[in-house]
């Protein structure tokens, strides 16, 4: 856009949520024309291309269910592969979703408006695409049932103590309230879209989706107390979740997992991807539905900044890994980080650094941070290096371990990268439909952010 | 224009600090049933409508609470008091592990429960039509403007009052609206009752698919079939096509003394039991003649068998032939087998058979004990046996 004049803006006062003016009514409009509109090609091309992809990965999956996860390139001593690679990455990519709707909420970011929903939206089909992973690895995804404690058959229970036990209470609880907290925050919107339309099918549907609400302030009042407590459950959750998830490899014994290091490192490497995913994303639904007022440069800014942080704190942990490995003197511990490094896996880990910490390291520059070009293309890198970061972590870890004799290579088969493709596909079929068929953007937070919606002095206020 | 009685009389306006100071007097002149409606929640109106803080916040402490205690419970009752497990040298209640399973379970319970009782106690959901609905009223402060509504139903309803307030504040648009004509849904109306009908074939349908047919069906019906041998399954890889292999004829394992009398229907000599008639040695004969006798000869030796006609019964144990064979003759019919009983060296171990042996004695001697047994037994159970 306006590169120039905005490069001289002056970050000591607060940049306008919302550019250009809006009026109130027209951020509506704005807001639900993909909804009201006929879909155009573009849309077309882009669901026809994820559509394919996810089909392949239906194919896919249904070889893997037929044949047993033999078909994958899963072995002794491999046994963790591209199923748990894919997971943590597309749980990783989900906790920007709640780290932009709940904790920049609790902070009072106000410009998280314009890109809390559609972030939200992306947790929650980034976890359905994670969960996939694991329950699929399982071999019998139809007996998933039991991994809940229920009184069966068997008399067996499920055993408290297993990392792998956490991770299914997480995970399911991760998505249970990703999707409360975004339902809770769609509720006004499909009422404003409930008296704008005037198609008589879709205002049945409004009706039902927005359970009566009225915009009153005395409905209001508690939904506001509601978004809060929501937004403070769902902080330190979502910190739990990735905790747990590095759980499932630093509770085991196995050199190169077993470091306190890993809850926060891999808190902070899914901030970091997740918001590399989100910026991606961003980028292009703001161009095709031209909502560049509304999730703005600044916006974008901003979520490099993060990105640039939180690459460092990844960086940062790489080091300390490293640095461990030498100070704890364990022979096999010191192995396993060479290996990484220099090994056979080697390509690997150096895409990793260069694509996590290198490149990131370009947004100190304002130029880059502010231009749409530099920050895909390595928004993209960011995805790719955290994909490799998992890789690094599970493949080179589990190939050389103590016993010489059990050391083994892992090359994944078409089968693994066609659920992965899947994987993909899944999740832009999800987005794409979401931006069609909901409000991208918070219609009733955005207009609550723009200039002038507020009581300039506010009467008998007991508010926050 | 309407007939309907008079539900509310609502004001609209266009700028937040106008609304405020216009439901501020409202609220200050003694209107309890009224309520304001914005397209976003304005800062200080909780103040100017003189509402108390929302009490949801103890329903999320509730239940988070209720929360916790269930998975700790649950933990402790699964791990250490239905089943106990040890499980990596932890202790049965092993605190530590059990915490995060009891966030997750916390931080479920106090969220989901607090929406749930936000939509009921607050919002009276189900319920979800409201007299308001469907007015341009409605449009407007979906949209970009707010408004404040009188209810008719209050005790100090004067509309004239009120439309001279609504002016006075500035308010753009004053609307009444009517209450809508009541529409009544009789329970049992045949659309709906088709309805039920249908919902209960397709639900009876698909469980019966998925639970008599699905579960059956490969890949689902647990991997039964699978490319390995397994017992009592024919194969087409040996010439005899029996699953089940029996070591190969003439070998004899390390250490091993083969059975001499092997094929002599009535053997020259016989071999002493070298087992005695221990506590032990009689509880695993027990169990082993329960096992592998028990199915033709009956669970005491009365051939009384439970095979129903499907093979010859055998005669009871507790003939007088029986009784009188020596250990080593019934230890022969036991490892060579008598007329139609098969043999049972491949399935019972040396050691097992002499146990069996000491058993059938127990039971044959329980059987036909005489006067002079039964006292030596009381005399024996009174003593302890010493
Ligand atoms: C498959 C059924 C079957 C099983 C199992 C079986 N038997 Fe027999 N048993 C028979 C039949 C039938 C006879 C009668 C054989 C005959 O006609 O001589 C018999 C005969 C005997 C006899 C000789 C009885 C007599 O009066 O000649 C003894 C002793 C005996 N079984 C002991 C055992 C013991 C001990 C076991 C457990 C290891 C056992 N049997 C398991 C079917 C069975």
């Amino acid at each position: 856009m306006d590169n120039k004049e905005n490069i001289a803006l002056d970050y000591r006062y607060e940049l306008p949520v919302v550019e250009g003016n809006l009026k109130k009514s027209d951020i509506d409009d704005l807001i639900a024309a993909p909804l009201e509109k006929k879909a155009n090609k573009n849309f077309y091309i882009s669901l026809a291309l994820s559509g394919t992809a996810l089909l392949i990965g239906v194919v896919c999956i249904a070889i893997t269910l037929f044949n047993g996860i033999g078909v994958w390139g899963n072995n002794q001593p491999v046994g963790w592969a591209f199923d748990i690679v894919n997971f943590v990455f597309w749980v990783g990519i989900g906790h920007a979703g709640t780290l932009i709707s709940a904790i920049l909420f609790l902070f009072r970011q106000r410009w998280r408006t314009g890109i809390a929903r559609f972030a939200e939206a992306m947790t929650i089909f980034a976890v359905m695409c994670a969960a996939l992973f694991p329950v699929l690895h399982t071999g019998r995804p139809w007996l998933a049932g039991y991994l809940f404690p229920y009184p069966n058959q068997n008399g067996l229970w499920i055993n408290f103590n297993s990392p792998l036990v956490w991770d299914v209470f997480a995970v399911s609880t991760y998505f249970t309230v990703s999707l409360v907290f975004w339902y809770i925050g769609l509720i006004p919107d499909f009422a404003s879209l409930r008296d704008r339309t005037l198609s008589k099918t879709k205002k049945i549907i409004y009706s039902i989706l927005s359970l009566g609400w009225r915009h009153s302030h005395r409905q209001w009042q508690h939904y506001e107390k509601a978004y809060m407590l929501l937004a403070g459950f769902a902080t330190p959750l979502v910190l739990s979740v990735h905790t747990i998830v590095s759980f499932d490899f630093a509770v085991s014994v196995l050199p190169g997992w077993h470091t306190t290091i890993f809850p926060p490192y891999f808190v902070a490497g899914a901030i970091f991807s997740g918001f590399a995913m989100v910026v991606t994303v961003l980028l292009f639904v703001r161009k095709i539905f031209h909502l560049e007022q509304i999730i703005t440069l600044n916006h974008l800014e901003k979520m490099n900044k993060v990105i640039l942080a939180t690459g460092m704190m990844v960086g940062y942990a790489y080091a300390m890994e490293f640095f461990m490995a030498w100070y704890s003197g364990v022979p096999t511990e010191q192995f396993v980080f060479i290996n990484r490094a220099f090994g056979p896996y080697a390509w690997a880990y150096w895409i990793m650094i260069s694509c996590n910490v290198l490149f990131p390291q370009l947004f100190w520059f304002k130029k880059i941070r502010r231009s749409t070009t530099a920050m895909l293309v390595i928004v993209i890198l960011v995805n790719v290096g955290m994909w490799f970061e998992r890789f690094v972590i599970i493949v080179t870890s589990l190939h050389r371990d103590f016993l010489p004799s059990s050391w083994g290579m892992y090359s994944p088969t078409l089968i693994d990268f066609g659920i992965l493709l899947g994987s993909f596909g899944l999740f832009f079929t999800l987005v794409i439909l979401f931006t069609k068929s909901m409000p991208a953007v918070s219609m009733s937070e955005v207009k609550a952010v723009t200039e002038g919606a507020q009581p300039q002095h506010h009467g008998v206020s007991d508010h926050e | 224009m309407n007939n309907n009685p008079l539900f509310a009389v609502a004001a609209v306006y266009d700028n937040p600090d106008k609304i405020i100071s216009a439901v501020t007097k409202i609220a200050n002149s003694g209107y309890r049933k009224f309520d304001v409606n914005t397209p976003y929640p304005l800062h200080g109106m909780d103040g100017a409508m003189k509402l108390k803080s929302s009490k949801l916040g103890f329903i999320t402490l509730f239940f988070g609470l209720m929360g916790a205690a269930t998975a700790l419970l649950l933990a402790w009752w699964t791990l250490s008091v239905d089943y106990p497990l040890i499980i990596g040298g932890k202790p049965f209640f092993a605190l530590p592990a059990f915490i995060p399973v009891t966030f997750e379970l916390t931080v479920l319970l106090a969220t989901v429960s607090t929406v749930i009782c936000m939509l009921t106690f607050f919002f009276r959901f189900p319920a979800n039509s409201y007299p308001i609905h469907d007015t341009q009223y409605m449009k407007d402060v979906s949209g970009d403007k707010f408004g404040v509504y009188v209810e008719a139903a209050d005790s100090r309803f004067d509309l004239t009052e009120l439309t001279i307030l609504f002016n006075e504040t500035g308010a753009v648009r004053i609307d009444q609206i009517y209450l809508p004509a009541k529409e009544v849904y009789p329970l049992f109306q045949p659309k709906f009752l088709w309805f039920l009908f249908s919902v209960f074939v397709i639900t009876s349908i698909i469980t019966y698919f998925s639970l008599n047919k699905l579960m059956y069906m490969e890949p689902f019906d647990w991997m039964a079939d699978q490319q390995k041998q397994s017992v009592q399954k024919m194969s087409a890889f040996y010439s005899d096509e029996f699953g089940m292999r029996t070591p190969v004829k003439g070998t004899v394992a390390r250490g091993f003394i083969p059975y001499k009398y092997l094929g002599q229907a009535v053997p020259a000599d016989t071999m002493k039991n070298p087992l005695p008639p221990t506590s032990s040695v009689l509880e695993l004969g027990k169990k082993k003649f329960l096992t592998f006798c028990s199915p033709c000869h009956g669970n005491f030796a009365d051939g009384d068998s439970r095979l129903r006609g499907q093979f010859v019964n055998p005669p009871s144990l507790h003939t007088n032939r029986a009784r009188t064979m020596t250990d080593g003759f019934i230890y022969h019919i036991i490892t060579n087998g008598q007329n139609a009983m098969p043999s049972y060296s491949s399935q019972v171990t040396r050691e097992e058979r002499w146990s069996i042996i000491n058993y059938l004695r127990v039971l044959q001697k329980a059987k036909n004990a005489s006067d002079a047994d039964l006292k030596m037994a009381k005399k024996e159970s009174v003593s302890d046996g010493k």
